[in-house]
């Protein structure tokens, strides 16, 4: 290789017919190289991870000395009750930059070149959707650490804090196919933030995320929480890293992150085909 | 097969602009075809579904056989682009642009950064490589893009506009790779705004405007098209400007332009033989000629004549100075 001259750095490659599909295992390497392509970008502007490693901290400071003394009475008892829901909260935040990524490509022309390239059209968004996995980290190491020097404590073994954290990423997996779609769906990359919020509020503020006893809400909140899939993650994360029961949250949290892959992943790559 | 792209009948609309309005192409294997229109003609949506990045309305393509709906796959592992605009990672290296494309190309690690290497170093961006590229100025950001689509040394090259806004030496570089993959035996379709860029790299220029294919040919059957070429003749004395005037006007049946101060008349002609008519009243009447020569029309002035309306706004001047010269 390293002894071909410029005369031939072009010459023409002749071959086999090329194959007709990309295979699933194919796609999926070409999803781990563009899973790579984002960590890559990190090292050039790690002022990405910015409002990942801040936005934590506010929350968790703000949350804590605000609520804390309200609903739980002290803010050390409400610490462990809130830092498990944060992660929960957090996970769902992390995604927002992702739809901002994927429509600043679709600007810049970037996904343009993807697409002239014979991988499979599912490949770069599973790439970005893979390489976001770097965010989850960061939200869950700095509220970790963060809280833990505030004074959280882990009261369960480390096999479920690590389901916890697994059932977390699943999570966060699965919606961030909901921000691929506002990614796709959105006019320019300017306007993914502000319809990011649209949906994320809602499922995060009106969930037991902040207030684990939801029984002094309103009927029809008490109702929406209930079924919203951010209470059953933030209870079972809570269960699965302080003690209680962990009920059925882990499958209704599972049933939700499948459900939600179900549909917005055709509906992703159907739209990721269409745009121009 | 000797044609490696086979375009029929292309239409695409985007709500109210008809962009392709039956585009027919062809491109025979390792030549170039100039694709020459003004803003809006049509140029990127045709490349852009050449290179399966949009379905046409109606009509159908092959590229290298493979039909670019259908078997759009197979197209795309024969085709490289370069779109009108840079499609390369700001924020990643240049290294690690060439490197991310050669592995989604199925090469190894280590072939990777081999042909990444290879390339930069042909681009002259060895220096630069290990840069962000948001880092590089407006030129290295294209000559990367094009290393980008050789890469997997395709058989057939897109080029969108591929010297818009370069500097002439940048430009002189982007003409020399587009010869040297073409001697390598690649396959380009080639857009441009530049007439000059056309003549100097197209084997066949398609001339589009409106979306529709208005005239494709050779450089000199579209100059031959746009019908007549010029007769120029400069005096050496100065003085006998006129009665050169009266000689070419005569011959040629036309009433010649003058420049004045240079001597310099012209005149356009149907019959290439008024040449040597010319020279022989030149010698009868003892004229001296300081300059005597036939000009091809240039191609804006091809344009003009099939559209009725000149390729580019900016050209406007460069051709009522180049009929004068
Ligand atoms: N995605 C799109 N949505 C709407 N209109 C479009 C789209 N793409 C192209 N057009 C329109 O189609 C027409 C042809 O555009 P195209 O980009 O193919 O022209 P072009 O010849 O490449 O022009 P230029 O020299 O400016 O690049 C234009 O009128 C353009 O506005
Ligand atoms: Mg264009």
């Amino acid at each position: 290789m390293s002894t071909m001259t410029a005369d031939t750095a072009s010459a023409v490659r002749t071959g086999a017919e090329p194959p007709r599909r990309v295979s699933p295992r194919r796609t999926l390497s070409h999803g781990l190289t563009l899973a790579w392509r984002n960590i890559a970008q990190l090292k050039h502007s790690p002022e990405k991870l910015l409002d990942v490693t801040l936005m934590p901290i506010v929350f968790l400071l703000l949350f804590l000395y605000v609520f804390g003394g309200a609903v739980a009475g002290d803010t050390h008892s409400y610490l462990q009750k809130l830092l498990p829901g944060l992660v929960a909260q957090m996970a769902m935040f992390a995604t927002m930059g992702l739809g901002t990524a994927l429509a600043e490509d679709i600007q810049k022309g970037v996904f343009d070149r993807f697409r002239s390239l014979p991988i499979a059209r599912s490949a770069p968004l599973i790439g970005t959707v893979l390489g976001d996995t770097v965010r989850f980290l960061m939200v869950v190491t700095v509220l970790v650490g963060f809280g833990t020097a505030l004074g959280f404590r882990f009261h369960t073994d480390p096999l479920s804090v690590l389901g916890a954290f697994a059932l977390a990423y699943v999570f966060y997996l699965a919606v961030s196919w909901v921000s691929v779609l506002v990614g796709l769906l959105a006019p320019g990359p300017e306007t993914v933030q502000g319809l990011a919020f649209l949906w994320v509020m809602p499922l995060t503020f009106g969930s037991s995320v902040l207030v684990p006893d939801t029984s002094t809400m309103p009927g029809w909140l008490q109702a929406w929480t209930k079924v919203n899939p951010v209470t059953h993650l933030a209870d079972a994360v809570r269960a699965l890293t302080t003690g209680g029961p962990v009920g059925n949250h882990v499958w209704y949290t599972l049933a939700w992150a499948a459900g939600i892959v179900l549909v917005t992943f055709p509906i992703a790559i159907r739209m990721y085909n269409r745009r121009a | 097969m000797s044609d490696v792209i086979r375009a029929e009948g292309l239409r695409k609309r985007f709500g109210d602009t008809q962009a392709l309005d039956g585009v027919d192409l062809t491109v025979r294997r390792g030549t170039v075809l100039g694709v020459l229109g003004p803003n809006g003609a049509g140029k990127t949506t045709a490349v852009r579904v050449l290179a399966t990045l949009l379905k046409p309305d109606a009509g159908r393509a092959e590229v290298c056989g493979y039909d670019v709906v259908r078997d759009s796959v197979r197209v795309r592992a024969k085709i490289g682009l370069t779109g009108q605009y840079a499609s390369v990672d700001e924020e990643l290296t240049g290294t690690e642009n060439l490197v991310m494309i050669a592995r989604l190309l199925d090469f190894s690690r280590r072939e990777a950064r081999a042909r990444a290497k290879e390339l930069l170093a042909r681009f002259s961006l060895t220096d630069a490589g290990g840069r962000a590229v948001k880092t590089y100025s407006g030129g290295m950001r294209r000559r990367l893009d094009l290393a980008a689509s050789l890469i997997n040394r395709p058989e057939v090259i897109y080029l969108d506009e591929p010297t818009t806004g370069l500097d002439p030496r940048a430009r002189g570089e982007v003409w020399d790779t587009v010869r040297e993959v073409v001697a390598d035996g690649a396959s380009v379709l080639l857009t441009t705004q530049y007439l000059e860029e056309a003549d100097a790299l197209a084997d066949r220029i398609a001339v589009f405007d409106h979306g529709h294919v208005i005239a494709e040919g050779t450089s000199a059957e579209l100059k031959a098209r746009a019908g007549r070429q010029t007769l120029a003749v400069r005096a050496a004395d100065l003085y006998r400007v006129e009665q050169l005037t009266t000689i070419v006007a005569d011959l040629t049946g036309a009433r010649p332009e003058v420049q004045a101060a240079t001597g310099l008349v012209t005149a356009p002609i149907g019959d290439p033989a008024v040449l040597s008519a010319v020279v022989r009243r030149l010698d009868e009447a003892g004229l001296v000629a300081a300059e005597l020569a036939l000009r091809m029309p240039s191609l804006d002035e091809v344009f003009l004549t099939l559209t009725g309306h000149h390729a580019e706004p900016a050209a406007t001047e460069t051709v009522t100075e180049g009929s004068l010269v």
